[in-house]
């Protein structure tokens, strides 16, 4: 199947979720459960990263940082910028493209194998609106969720490992943290955070839902859909930090 | 009543059903038998509306499903019940769970009016303490249980079973089909039967359309089907020696020629 057929056929999918809930009651049970799933349960690998994260940019950054001219605070600014712009973001979105992705389509395209959404389907049930809506708006809505708590995390990780290491006092990561601050960076952040939500539910979702054959094939969905995901949100985070950071400099 | 008029249907330059036209009684268990590959399947899934056919007619009492609005075929489709060859049941949700989703999702009843509904139905598919177990824990005779009191939770007007006895033992298949049977008289439903089980063509089969190569080859009931003169039927229905011998004894037995029951006395001797 080729590109445009594909990417016709994602269009309608999403064109086909818009219809009005049968019990609005149980799209909501829905919704809830998959800001669950994807908020709760993404949440530990987003810690670990996050922290991890921070703890190593300050430590590289100190690396780099060898002219004395420079002072140590600097390393906490380059820090706060380097979490909020790129990593929390980008990186922690690319994990989840893996861990949220390959969970949606896996579940999506083992309820097609087995029958289970031809049962839905039967019964009457609009299965792009019960089965798909909810993962994407529980994903708007956790993911930016998840980025935001990324930050803060990866930030504080950079703070603990630079006192812990002796490399600057908590006064100066603190002092370096609130330098030259700008407010449009986390307006960014949110910005790619929603831009890859979408794609990280949507995709997977895609390629789960429209699954033909048998368990290989559900794994085969699962890699492509993490594989494509990934590849549009490096994509993507070049096309928004093109039109949204080079437009703010000039 | 459904009736198929004309019904064509075709994936990519392969003609899947040519031209099948049939009507499903009312009351009745309508059996759609054929070899795999045969388009019995296809047949079913467009009538349910999970494939549209490229051309032709399907009409629910009168109604042609294919020309309907989004509301109408979803009024249409909450009148269906299906059971699928793997049960289809929801498998993060416990049996309750599943047999309770579409009074949740269709109806404004009460938890305790759909729970003593949902034990109704238990009980008439003859299952008992099963409430708060996952399909992956209970056996597929009781997998296909648990699909048909899903499917006859909400009082359809028509059950479809695809293939209700695929891998079933021989006496579960047997009380599957009683099953069927009790249910589409006692609710007078339009039942509709996929299947290539002989047990299932002889017990339960009031109106049976035989498929060949996605074409209507015959049609008629469990009664007929021993007398008809249809090559390929009967290789199909009496493939080996065995059922070939069993025809001819019930085809003597059923024209008076022989007392099938003396006869066996006298083999016990």
């Amino acid at each position: 199947m080729d590109i445009f057929t594909q990417f016709g056929r994602f269009v309608l999918m999403l064109k086909g979720m818009f219809s009005k809930p049968e019990n609005m009651k149980m799209y909501w049970k829905e919704f809830m459960h998959q800001c669950s799933e994807i908020g709760i349960g993404a949440l530990g690998i987003v810690v670990i990263i996050s922290i991890f994260m921070g703890a190593v940019s300050t430590l590289q950054t100190a690396y780099q940082l060898v002219s004395p001219l420079l002072p140590l605070s600097t390393i906490a600014l380059i820090v706060r910028d380097t979490v909020i712009l790129e990593f929390a973001p980008t990186l922690v979105c690319l994990v989840l493209a893996g861990v949220v992705g390959s969970k949606i389509a896996s579940e999506l395209g083992n309820m097609r194998v087995s029958e289970q959404i031809d049962a839905l389907e039967i019964m009457g049930i609009n299965t792009k609106t019960y089965l798909i809506l909810p993962k994407i708006l529980a994903s708007l809505i956790m993911i930016p969720m998840l980025v935001v708590i990324s930050a803060v995390l990866g930030i504080w990780g950079g703070r603990l490992a630079g006192v812990a290491t002796g490399i600057l006092s908590a006064a100066a990561f603190d002092k370096g943290l609130v330098q030259g601050f700008q407010p449009y960076n986390v307006f960014f952040a949110l910005t790619k955070a929603y831009t890859f939500g979408f794609i990280i539910s949507s995709i997977p979702a895609y390629y789960g839902y429209y699954v033909q054959g048998g368990a290989l094939e559900i794994g085969r969905a699962g890699t492509r859909s993490v594989v494509v995901s990934c590849v549009m949100i490096l994509f993507s985070d070049y096309i928004l930090a093109q039109l949204l950071l080079n437009g703010n400099s000039a | 009543m459904i009736e198929v008029k004309n019904i064509r249907k075709g994936f990519g330059d392969k003609t899947v059903i040519d031209d099948v036209s049939a009507v499903m009684q009312t009351g009745k268990c309508n059996l759609i038998i054929g070899a795999s590959g045969s388009g019995k399947t296809v047949l079913m899934k467009c009538m349910v509306g999970l494939f549209v056919p490229d051309s032709g007619e399907i009409h629910y009492g009168g109604q042609n499903f294919l020309t309907m609005n989004t509301d109408e075929r979803k009024e249409i489709r909450q009148q269906i019940g299906m059971l699928f060859q793997g049960s289809a049941l929801f498998d993060s949700m416990t049996v309750e769970q599943n047999i309770m989703f579409p009074l949740d999702m269709f109806t404004k009843d009460d938890y305790d009016t759909k729970l003593k509904r949902v034990n109704e139905v238990l009980d008439r598919v003859n299952l008992k303490d099963v409430n708060s177990k996952f399909p992956a824990e209970i056996s597929g005779g009781m997998k296909k249980r648990v699909g048909i009191a899903r499917a006859i939770v909400l009082n359809p007007k028509y059950l479809f079973c695809d293939e209700p006895n695929s891998g079933l033992d021989p006496q579960t298949s047997l009380l599957i089909d009683k099953l069927i049977k009790e249910i589409t008289l006692e609710f007078n439903i339009t039942t509709i039967v996929n299947t290539h089980d002989m047990n299932s063509v002889m017990e339960i089969g009031d109106n049976i359309i035989y498929m060949y190569q996605g074409l209507k080859e015959w049609e008629g009931s469990n009664k007929e089907i021993i007398f008809s003169k249809n090559q390929r039927l009967n290789e199909f229905i009496f493939a080996s020696e065995f059922l070939q011998d069993a025809k001819d004894m019930r085809m003597l037995e059923m024209k008076g020629k022989i007392d099938n029951n003396r006869n066996m006395d006298e083999l016990l001797k």
